[in-house]
């Protein structure tokens, strides 16, 4: 009877563990990269990584970033170069996270924090102005009363996030491309990418939603565990052109 | 036949127990509702698995509640090219018929109230069960007169798919009901619950099977009647009326507020009514065994209820929505005959000699003027469009 069968799909799900967070209690974790409240980064040695060159305020669609830079005073720098941000302004009524603003960042100043709940309650709020941006003296994002901060939400704010193989090369995985950090120091690099399977299998996170919710869920077309490590890819002759991405080499 | 209350003529007594017998049956229902809107989207939720409402009381119960609430204090909006008076008129078209059908409906046997016997049921009239056939006709005019006072194109669409879907599965639903009807000998919806009492006979044998009337006419006509009543209630997979991808809410898409409100009333009202409908027809309805020697007909009227109630949510969660011919078709060519088959198969089994060779005859005759007309209307169709042809 070809006619029951949907029934009998349907029918089976009422005992399967359901996959809603039950959101305000339960939260799922966030990608690794995730587009949040930027954050203002300084140098290890607390110099503020921002130079005030308004590239960001450039390139943002939503037109939300507003900075003034202005002359360093020569006997207390703001920031090592010659100028820095005076005024930094990012009206989050209007922020898109799109992120351009962090990949047009000559010095890694802005990037992002992985903080989307932050319900102000008046437009003044919703502008964020320097000194509610820039870290704190550990290094920390600053927490301001309207925002609904997590363990991890504030880790890896730095040019770590903007990239671990520029250009997607995966020539240069492993090589460590940005500066170093207040409260951090340089940070590693991310392993794995030169995987060639690397694709096939879901994030991290995308695992732990998976298994914090009771059980694995079959069929989704997800492997739910990380493959074993394979043989390292063999390189093969001929095979040296660097617009060459690793996940298109074929079967093995 | 006929409720025992009215056999001593009618006195003061015997209209409060009618008062409060209508107040029982209407409250029920109404709360009845807010469950079943609490239990679809529960159970579809499971399906998909969601948890569903889950936030409004334990376990979500009050969320009907809730809604309800919300939904009686928004705009009461009616758009200007809008026929008022049937504009307002229809939600309640819609909503009345769903209430009155499950007065006709047995919950049990008699109970002694203050020295009168009366019914588990509202009313028991000689026409019984014609009355649900009355009131699933005028409800139609709910949808259809909802459609064309809001005044716009898509609830029109809408309405003109209800009325030609509803009017199609009429014929269906009537003729299985005929078929219980001719096993029954009665109209009452008490009598042709009576009926179904006890084991199973067939040509001098027991079987040991209730007597219900789904076994009793075949099982065809009940599968047919549960589809037909689907398609009358415009319910999933026969949700053509309001359906979103399409016309965007069908037929209520103007209304709000408490227009919608009700509409939305009258269908889960549908679903629940309907169901006491089928458990009566073909279910014996509050017919099975006794629990400790005591007979507990609502009891069992409510198991049964409660499964054609889940599987109204079932269909909901499992099959597509037909598509316009699909339904037609399905309607028109296979429903209709299958049932005026059942219908004279029954009746020559009922007749007792040789009900083969009449069955077969009546069939062949029924069939043989339907093949006929249906050529007939074939051919006429083929040379108007030759006809056209030639003229373009």
């Amino acid at each position: 009877m070809g006619y029951l069968k949907g029934f009998a799909i349907t029918g089976k799900q009422i005992g399967k563990p359901k996959v809603t967070y039950q959101y305000p209690e339960e939260k799922r974790p966030k990608p690794e990269r995730f587009h949040g409240r930027h954050v203002l980064s300084r140098y290890e040695d607390g110099m503020e990584k921002c130079i005030g060159c308004e590239l960001c305020a450039g390139v943002c669609p939503a037109r939300c970033i507003y900075v003034r830079g202005a002359d360093n005073p020569p006997d207390a720098p703001v920031s090592p170069g010659e100028r820095y941000g005076f005024v930094y302004e990012i009206n989050y009524l209007r922020c898109i996270h799109c992120d351009l603003c962090v990949e047009a960042c000559p010095t890694e100043a802005i990037t992002d924090s992985k903080l989307f709940e932050f319900s102000f309650t008046n437009r003044e709020d919703a502008i964020y102005t320097k000194s509610e941006l820039v870290v704190d003296d550990e290094g920390k994002p600053k927490h301001l009363p309207w925002e609904d901060w997590k363990d991890g939400d504030d880790r890896n704010t730095s040019g770590w996030v903007r990239a671990t193989s520029p250009s997607g090369n995966a020539a240069y995985e492993g090589k460590v491309l940005w500066s170093g950090e207040l409260g951090y120091g340089v940070r590693p690099p991310q392993a794995g990418q030169s995987d060639p399977d690397a694709a096939d299998y879901p994030a991290s996170w995308d695992i732990s939603i998976r298994e914090s919710n009771a059980g694995e869920v079959k069929g989704v077309g997800v492997r739910s565990e990380r493959p074993k490590a394979r043989e390292p890819h063999p390189v093969h002759e001929g095979e040296h052109d660097h617009g060459h991405r690793p996940e298109a080499h074929g079967d093995h | 036949m006929g409720d025992p209350l009215f056999n001593h003529g009618l006195s003061f007594a015997v209209a409060l127990i009618v008062i409060v017998k209508t107040l029982i049956v209407f409250v029920m229902l109404l709360v009845s509702v807010l469950f079943m809107i609490w239990y679809e989207r529960k159970v579809i939720s499971w399906m998909q698995n969601r948890y569903g409402p889950n936030r409004a009381g334990p376990y979500g119960l009050l969320q009907s509640v809730a809604d309800g609430v919300k939904v009686f204090f928004k705009e009461l909006f009616t758009p200007s090219n809008s026929d008022r008076p049937l504009y307002r008129v229809a939600p309640f078209l819609a909503l009345v018929p769903a209430f009155l059908t499950f007065s006709i409906i047995p919950l049990g046997g008699t109970i002694r109230v203050a020295h009168h016997t009366t019914r588990l049921q509202l009313v028991d009239p000689p026409w019984g069960i014609l009355l649900m056939l009355v009131m699933s006709s005028t409800a139609v005019y709910g949808v259809m007169l909802a459609g064309w006072s809001s005044g716009s194109k898509y609830p029109l669409l809408g309405s003109v798919r209800a009325s030609a879907q509803m009017i199609s599965y009429e014929a269906a639903l009537g003729l299985s009901i005929a078929t219980v009807v001719v096993l029954t000998g009665s109209l009452y919806t008490s009598a042709i619950v009576g009926h179904q009492h006890g084991l199973l006979h067939y040509r001098g044998t027991t079987v040991p099977l209730p007597a219900y009337n789904v076994f009793r006419s075949w099982l065809v006509p009940f599968v047919i009647f549960i589809i037909a009543i689907t398609a009358e209630m415009n319910r999933p997979p026969f949700d053509l009326v309001e359906a979103e991808e399409e016309l965007s809410g069908g037929f209520m898409v103007e209304y709000s507020s408490v227009g919608f409100a009700l509409f939305y009333l009258a269908e889960f009202m549908n679903v629940i009514t309907n169901s006491a409908i089928i458990v009566t027809l073909f279910l014996g309805g509050p017919d099975g065994p006794r629990i400790f020697g005591n007979s507990v007909g609502p009891f069992w009227f409510l198991v049964k209820e409660f499964v054609f109630l889940f599987t109204y949510v079932w269909l909901r969660a499992t099959l597509p929505r037909f598509r316009y011919d699909q339904l037609m078709d399905l309607g028109w060519k296979r429903l209709i005959p299958a049932s005026l088959g059942m219908l004279l198969f029954v009746a020559a089994v009922q007749t007792g000699d040789r009900p083969w060779v009449f069955g077969v005859a009546g069939g062949l005759i029924v069939g043989g003027l339907l093949l006929g007309r249906a050529l007939a209307v074939g051919k006429q169709a083929t040379e108007i469009e030759t006809r056209t042809e030639k003229v373009g």
